[in-house]
């Protein structure tokens, strides 16, 4: 048994501790916003974060993350500036990529609130899109960026 | 989870006074609209939309069309919440399961591709809506006892206009079911539309936006296994040897079944199931063809181009022009074959028992889908329910069926429900890719630098061979030689051949199809043409198109737009390029400079301007441009699939990347508005992109790059 914290709410899983993160968070547990895409860490889709920091969770094996502090997409508020944006700019299109970049996105403006462009094309880059969102991504950062300042 | 909704339910729920609902159904003497209680009467219909208002004033929109992030699922409902004066914000989508009635009326199957959901609906759903509105303005005029001129529909409500009163739709819907459903209902006319031509937001953004929308890999059902298959890793091998007994051993595996694609895995878990399919140790033996790789791949394209092709068109004589012709231009141009790389690897749940097979699909095909399983299952397709969820991408991929060959076959055999989940490696292994090419052009020029005879020669697989049999007409497969057979440069004599070539790849509909190839190809040459003749590539082009209004609008507008014939900045050049493809004109210039020491581009602005005719929702436009640009890039800078040993090399995003943020240019989009019928909108982005970045390289650098992709070490071969 491992136990994680996800969201704020504790999860018992019965998984071996070599299970990805990815897996037990949707297939096990079925918050099913974070997604599959390669397996491998190239691609972004399954990013959540672990201790405020982004993270692939197909990388991540379970057993390594137990008492640590792990959000994904359900755990962030529907009026979360990064959401927010994300609506305002019109961003997704197919839409299976964008948890991780949202996922992604977010983790960086909490530790960069206004980020270059340069600063925001770095931590993007290891996000997959297909659909090919990212004049709008990076749109909907810096949007997201600008609330942040008025507020 | 979201179930299926049968017509059964749709019609007791309708016909108990729940909501007015209107079927649009084709009939042998063209398109009706029905109501509930006439559609019970008369199932012989085929019905392909449905429009449902619930007393709550919510509006269902049952949508026939998949969504896989070209926006149907806002565009298709906007078409006909206008025409019934709806409320968007009361408006809402269900996909439609698959069935008869909801068959494409253009089509005649119920699937998405070609750019065509928007073109096929349009006049069904402004009817459908149009005829919703009268209902409920008669209904209305009653209840508020007012004659019915006096009375109007406005944003959901039935308005007496001198009194002011009104009811909402939902406290109309009882009395406007019982009414007969006018079948000349009289449209809107342009200047009246309230939501069309709008940049309405999306009614799916915030699901997507929040992680919420159920994808086909999110489906969970009662009591179901997870799946794997091992599959030879050879094209067209067969199983010799596999440890059953090993993989049953393995904790969480439930069965293993073979199945004909493969060795099916079933287990508790998915982490299970794939340790059970590495237990498995599966040898497989009599490969199709074991020695193919990418380099015999190329070689048999090439070698083929010395056979006689057939003719796919002629016009003029192309043989005794060029015999004559002033100067003479030949180019060879190789394309490799792609993967379609949807971010949602391919995936499927299926459920068998005795009496129904039911089917959770991130599908394009519907109608193939339960075709297949009732054929697998031996069902009536009536027994067989397909739910569609949202697709997380499609691109053609999702048009193919063995990954619900599989999930059937499995669950048959198994006799649990199982939900099959892809790999990336299993994905990109497992494609039907965009068809490899090879082509060869020899154009003629007279003194004045006239072109005079163009003679175009295609080596490429069959995509229809496969797909649709009956449409290859003479042996010609039309996505090899469309782009080039309707040829919209004026060019006196014309010759387009094609040469088909079996290799074991399969290949399949990718994003624009055809002119995929032929847009990079034609836009090339051209380029070359205008560079033999001494001519600018935009006045050249122009010259060529006297016929062609909108071809020359679309160019020139992007030409404008990017400030051609300007000194571009210092080290960039422009590059132009447009294609004609599912109905509309796209051009696009590419502003690009080249290092030349490593070879690489830098691809720093596309200006694109499109046509698609009218337009239901611009900023979809605009994404799908975006969009198709992006793909566009990313399969001219980067994609090849590689080959070796008879089967796939190319694994992961590590050998097969996709273009990402920092590759990615400013990409601005003009919407050239015009009168002519509708255009597609999801494909016609992609075709010019590689070539308007070919013709830039060659204008910054004087290389030009005759095949794809333009990787560094490419670029820097040319340059040599």
């Amino acid at each position: 048994m491992i136990t994680l914290d996800i969201n704020g709410k504790n999860y018992q899983v019965d998984v071996g501790p070599e299970v990805p993160l990815l897996w037990v968070i949707r297939e096990h547990l079925k918050l099913t916003g974070t997604k599959f895409g390669c397996g491998i860490g190239a691609c972004g889709s399954c990013t959540v974060h672990i201790d405020g920091k982004a993270a692939r969770s197909c990388q991540t094996a379970a057993g390594s993350v137990a008492g640590k502090k792990i959000t994904t997409i359900e755990g962030l508020a529907e009026n979360h500036p990064v959401i927010r944006a994300w609506i305002k700019e019109q961003v997704p299109q197919c839409g299976y990529c964008q948890s991780g970049q949202i996922m992604q996105a977010a983790a960086l403006l909490a530790e960069n609130a206004q980020p270059s462009e340069s600063a925001i094309v770095s931590a993007m880059d290891g996000n997959l899109c297909r659909c090919g969102t990212y004049p709008r991504i990076k749109l909907a950062i810096r949007t997201a960026a600008k609330e942040g300042k008025r507020s | 989870m979201k179930r299926t909704f049968t017509r059964r339910e749709f019609l007791k729920t309708s016909l108990a006074g729940a909501g007015l609902t209107i079927a649009a159904v084709m009939t042998p003497a063209g398109l009706r609209l029905l109501s509930a209680a006439e559609l019970e009467q008369s199932p012989s219909f085929q019905p392909n939309v449905y429009l449902r208002i619930a007393p709550d004033d919510s509006i269902t929109v049952v949508v026939n069309k998949s969504e896989m992030g070209q926006g149907v699922t806002t565009s298709l409902p906007m078409i006909i919440a206008d025409e019934l004066e709806a409320d968007w914000k009361h408006v809402r989508i269900e996909f439609a399961p698959a069935g008869e009635k909801y068959k494409d009326p253009v089509w005649g199957m119920q699937s998405t591709g070609g750019s065509t959901s928007i073109r096929h609906m349009h006049d069904t759903l402004r009817k459908s809506g149009a005829a919703a509105r009268e209902m409920l303005i008669i209904a209305g005029s009653e209840a508020l006892k007012a004659p019915l001129r006096e009375c109007a529909a406005v944003n959901g409500v039935v308005r007496h206009m001198k009194t002011g009163k009104g009811f909402s739709y939902g406290k109309l819907v009882f009395e406007a079911s019982r009414l007969p459903v006018p079948q000349n209902p009289t449209l809107k006319k342009e200047g009246q539309f309230k939501y069309i031509g709008k940049a309405m937001p999306r009614l799916d953004m915030l699901e997507k936006s929040t992680g919420k929308t159920a994808f086909g890999i999110d489906t969970f059902v009662p009591g179901m296994l997870y799946a794997t298959v091992a599959r030879p890793t050879q094209y067209g091998a067969e199983p010799a040897s596999f440890d059953q007994a090993a993989a049953g051993k393995v904790k969480g595996v439930k069965t293993v079944v073979k199945i004909p694609r493969g060795i099916a895995v079933c287990a508790e878990s998915i982490d299970a199931a794939w340790k059970g399919k590495a237990a498995l140790s599966a040898v497989w033996r009599n490969p199709a063809m074991a020695g193919m790789g990418t380099g015999t791949i190329e070689k048999d394209l090439i070698a083929r181009m010395s056979e006689q092709g057939v003719v796919a068109k002629s016009q003029g004589d192309v043989k005794t022009a060029l015999a004559s012709a002033a100067k003479k231009v030949e180019s060879r141009y190789l394309l490799p074959y792609l993967s379609h790389a949807t971010m949602e690897p391919m995936n499927c749940t299926a459920s068998v028992t005795p009496e129904r097979c039911d089917v959770w699909v991130p599908t394009q095909n519907q109608g193939g889908v339960q075709a297949l399983a009732a054929k697998i299952t031996g069902l009536k397709p009536e027994q067989v329910f397909v739910q569609t969820t949202y697709l997380g991408g499609g691109f053609g991929r999702r048009f193919e069926q063995d990954f619900v060959e599989e999930a059937v076959s499995i669950s048959k055999a198994a006799g649990r429900p199982v939900k099959l989940i892809w790999t990336r490696e299993e994905d990109m292994q497992n494609d039907f890719y965009r068809p490899a090419n090879y082509t060869r052009i020899e154009a003629g020029l007279d003194d004045k630098g006239n072109v005079t005879a163009w003679s175009h020669k295609i080596v490429c697989p069959s995509i229809f061979a496969r797909v649709f049999p009956s449409m290859m007409k003479n042996g010609i497969d039309n996505a090899a030689v469309e782009g080039v057979t309707d040829l919209e440069y004026e060019v006196p004599n014309l010759l387009a051949e094609y040469v088909r070539i079996d290799l074991p790849v399969p290949v399949g509909f990718w994003r624009s199809v055809g002119a995929s190839h032929n847009g990079f190809i034609i836009e090339s040459f051209v380029d070359e043409l205008a560079a033999a003749a001494g001519k600018d590539p935009l006045a050249f082009r122009l010259g060529l198109l006297q016929k062609h209004p909108r071809a020359k609008r679309v160019l020139e507008t992007a030409a404008a737009k990017a400030g051609w014939g300007k000194k571009p900045k210092n080290g960039q050049a422009l590059g132009i390029a447009y294609h004609l493809s599912f109905g509309t004109y796209v051009a696009e210039v590419a502003e690009v400079s080249v290092d030349k020491g490593s070879g690489r581009i830098k691809v720093h602005k596309v200006t694109c301007a499109v046509d698609c005719g009218s337009v239901i929702n611009p900023d979809t436009v605009v994404a799908q441009m975006e969009g198709g640009i992006i793909m566009g890039l990313s399969a001219a800078l980067k994609e090849k699939m590689e080959f070796a040993d008879g089967g796939v090399k190319t694994t992961n995003f590590g050998d097969y990347d996709l273009l990402r943020m920092s590759e990615t240019p400013e990409i601005e989009v003009h919407i050239v508005t015009s009168k002519d019928p509708l255009g597609g909108i999801g494909e016609p982005g992609v075709p010019p992109a590689a070539p308007a970045v070919a013709n830039a390289v060659f204008a910054a650098t004087g290389a030009r790059l005759w095949s794809l992709p333009m990787t560094p070490d490419a670029v820097k071969a040319a340059m040599k």
